[in-house]
């Protein structure tokens, strides 16, 4: 669909904005933004499970709080953070002024971020507790 | 009538910015349901658009301190570990304190009834869980910025942001209701 033909469509839909003089914007930096936020709350899940898998990523997790007395949760989290700022970033870069299938990246991102709730989950992440 | 250090930081962290976490978002979230065809004038939307970037961004950021604050200043006090292997420094202790028992050890401890559960269910979702919240606020707002009125006739955009909005509101409440009921067991002093 067109750029004017999607303009036209919404003031059809919604004939009060027609006044506002919006300029048209594509979907692709929604689907961006949409599914950085599922990507940050999946790998917060991923490491949250690792560290009760593994004592050398519990450590390695550990080394991020600075001696600020933090433990694992300052790797967690920082690096959950800076994997969703990247992601951000390119997928916006990547998807700058393309229209896409924003049905098709919510499911993507739904699995993703509920995959990722999953894992903060205690009675879920305990299951992987090394022996 | 005083606060000490620790507890002003746990002020701040859960009951100031919980508070404004909240106005935010119940002013965020009529906001977006209230964008729908025919349910505003123009010069209706343009008012309510400049509240909903208020609301939104607002939310976003209290979020971002709120689990900064959270995680880098109240939680190493939470976690010390001070009552030593079997949490003997906790031995007839009613409250935790700052020199031998901190709410980590006196919850495991179960010296004052049957508090394990707190930390091992209640404090070990909060901690993961809460962070959870700026991400999807964060998307939310800028969402909400980008597309402005044309939220208005995209129904499924709409939708997207407000599941989002609503994602992020229960993340925080998972956060904030067991932030205040460990608290309230093992307050952090």
């Amino acid at each position: 669909m067109s750029n004017q033909n999607r303009t036209q469509q919404d003031v059809e839909r919604a004939p009060e904005i027609a006044g506002l003089d919006l300029a048209h914007r594509t979907d692709g930096q929604a689907a961006g933004a949409i599914l950085a936020a599922s990507i940050g709350m999946f790998v917060l899940g991923v490491l949250t499970v690792w560290n009760e898998a593994s004592e050398s990523m519990h450590d390695w997790l550990e080394s991020w709080e600075w001696g600020q007395g933090v433990g694992p949760l300052a790797g967690k989290t920082t690096v959950s953070v800076i994997v969703w700022a990247i992601a951000w970033i390119v997928l916006a870069v990547a998807l700058r002024d393309r229209e896409v299938d924003l049905r098709k990246w919510f499911w993507v991102s739904l699995v993703l971020g509920a995959l990722g709730f999953l894992g903060t989950f205690p009675l879920f992440f305990r299951a992987f507790a090394a022996e | 009538m005083e606060l000490s250090d620790r507890e002003l930081w746990t002020v701040i962290h859960g009951l100031l910015a919980g508070t404004l976490f909240l106005l935010a978002f119940a002013g965020g979230l009529a906001g977006l349901w209230s964008l729908r065809p025919g349910f505003l004038t123009p010069v209706a939307i343009k008012e309510r658009l400049r509240r909903l970037y208020i609301g939104v961004w607002v939310m976003a950021v209290v979020s971002w301190v709120t689990v900064i604050t959270g995680t880098w200043i109240v939680y190493p006090w939470y976690r010390a570990a001070l009552a030593g292997e079997t949490y003997e420094g906790c031995a007839g202790a009613v409250l935790p304190n700052a020199e031998s028992c901190s709410p980590r050890d006196f919850l495991l401890s179960n010296v004052s009834g049957e508090t394990e559960g707190w930390h091992e269910f209640g404090m070990e979702w909060k901690e993961h869980v809460a962070w959870m919240a700026p991400f999807l606020a964060t998307a939310v707002a800028f969402i909400v910025t980008y597309y402005g009125a044309r939220l208005i006739p995209r129904t499924w955009m709409r939708t997207i942001v407000i599941l989002m909005y609503v994602g992020a509101f229960a993340a925080a409440v998972v956060g904030g209701a067991f932030g205040a009921f460990i608290n309230k067991v093992a307050p952090i002093v």
